[in-house]
């Protein structure tokens, strides 16, 4: 096994609109990267094999499995985590949804959840119900039995798309 | 925490640059694309490269789906979601999109790859099955040149492809002949779980006979993912239910299935069977419906 310089990368990213750039081992999980180089403990480490979905964060507008990505595969990507959807208008339609519906109760799963969603709004702005726990499917979440956090993203789904009527009325 | 041994990372910029990289570092360096089969055997030392070539940076040069003369080609580096949402994939072969939506789940499939998956080779991989009952083809490059495989003589056993240590998976090229229906089915544990039993069916049909048929299977042992006596049984016959069941009879019989957390290898013959049925029955539907 070598241990030259390859061993270790340099990854450059911007992380909810903010540029950052760390040195970390090559073998370094995403998940790790953002939580202990960046110190966004938001996004959250579960299950470790890609089944449970609390880690998931935006790559390039994408929801992705952070602890089955590299840190080195990030280098040049935007990220966005759960500490990148409020803005300053306040919480997103989203965080307003699982607050409003109670679509948490330890939370564990809330963070990966969200950001899930968020993608699900932007490709698909009104789902039926089928369709949220069909785009939701990577996500595990052992308290609320998903009911909820359906009426979430339902919650949220009507004031986006009120809020864009609005904007564009 | 689950972590991959140390290994030396390096970026591929173009398929020769890969192509380069493989034949620099030797047989212990391995390319990764979207790495949801590889990281996870890497995080439990099933897999311990000494280097990991990311070609991540070819999904423009790997990435498009396209029709060339008479094929339909798909790049390797062609993410599952991609194939799940192309209309040419759709219009073509929608046996592909009936697997696609049973792979994994969503957020997987942004990063997994159809490259990917076939040179996993894991013996329940989707793809395979219906990438060989569709009769497709690989192109396969080195530094010598590219190749054309039959994808099903791709794998040669469980996790094992003839692509060579320092080539590339470049492509899949899918022959598109009039009169052609497909249709997946698929048996799992829970949703986006590895198939306990999947059977994939095309027939190509004129004048109401079947005059080509692929039938594949995954995950119980069917050598190269296909069973040719079902082939066999189809071509030449209109489509009966008689000659659907006796087909479906014949896959169940050549596949070898084993015993394991997913199942008794009695139930996932019986699984092959019904499952080669369902497909071929919707298969012959979407074919007529096509005519």
């Amino acid at each position: 096994m070598s241990h030259d310089h390859h061993n270790m990368v340099s990854v450059s990213v911007t992380v909810n609109g903010e540029s950052r750039t760390e040195e970390c081992e090559a073998r370094m999980l995403l998940v790790h990267f953002i939580r202990e180089k960046l110190g966004l403990t938001g996004t959250h480490w579960g299950c470790d094999t890609s089944n449970c979905g609390v880690c998931v964060v935006s790559v390039d507008g994408q929801p992705v499995k952070s602890c089955t990505m590299l840190a080195a595969m990030a280098d040049g990507a935007e990220l966005t985590t759960v500490e990148g959807l409020e803005t300053a208008d306040g919480l997103h339609p989203i965080q307003q949804g699982f607050m409003e519906c109670h679509g948490l109760q330890c939370g564990f799963c809330t963070p990966g959840m969200m950001i899930a969603a968020k993608s699900l709004l932007e490709q698909n702005p009104n789902p039926t119900e089928h369709e949220i726990r069909d785009g939701l499917s990577g996500q595990l979440c052992r308290c609320t039995g998903y009911h909820n956090i359906i009426k979430a993203v339902q919650f949220a789904a009507e004031k986006m798309s009120a809020s864009e009527e609005g904007a564009s009325a | 925490m689950q972590t991959p041994a140390p290994f030396g990372y390096e970026r591929a910029t173009s398929v020769d640059h890969a192509i380069q990289l493989l034949e620099q570092l030797g047989p212990e360096a391995r390319l990764v694309a979207g790495g949801h089969s590889l990281l996870p055997m890497m995080k439990i030392r099933l897999a311990q490269p000494e280097h990991l070539i990311d070609i991540n940076p070819l999904a423009a040069e790997l990435g498009s789906i396209s029709i060339d003369g008479d094929s339909l080609v798909i790049g390797a580096m062609t993410r599952h979601n991609d194939l799940l949402a192309s209309p040419l994939v759709g219009e073509h072969f929608p046996i592909l999109q009936d697997a696609e939506r049973v792979i994994a789940d969503p957020v997987v499939r942004n990063r997994g790859t159809v490259g990917g998956s076939l040179c996993q080779a894991d013996p329940a991989e989707d793809l395979s099955a219906a990438l060989s009952a569709l009769h497709a083809t690989a192109t396969i490059r080195g530094s010598s040149g590219s190749r054309s495989v039959p994808v099903r003589e791709l794998h040669v056993g469980p996790y094992e492809t003839v692509v060579g240590d320092a080539e590339i998976l470049t492509e899949i090229r899918v022959p598109i002949r009039n009169g052609c229906g497909s249709a997946y089915e698929k048996v799992e544990r829970r949703v986006g779980d590895w198939a306990i039993a999947s059977a994939a069916a095309v027939v190509w049909m004129d004048g109401g006979i079947i005059t080509d048929a692929g039938v594949g299977l995954a995950a119980v042992g069917a050598d190269h993912f296909v069973s040719p006596a079902a082939e066999a049984a189809l071509r030449g016959q209109q489509p009966t239910e008689d000659v659907i069941v006796a087909a479906a009879a014949a896959a169940a019989a050549e596949c070898n299935p084993s015993t394991d957390q997913r199942g008794p290898a009695e139930y996932k013959r019986h699984l092959a069977g019904e499952l080669t049925a369902r497909a071929l029955r919707r298969a012959v539907a979407r074919a007529q419906g096509g005519q």
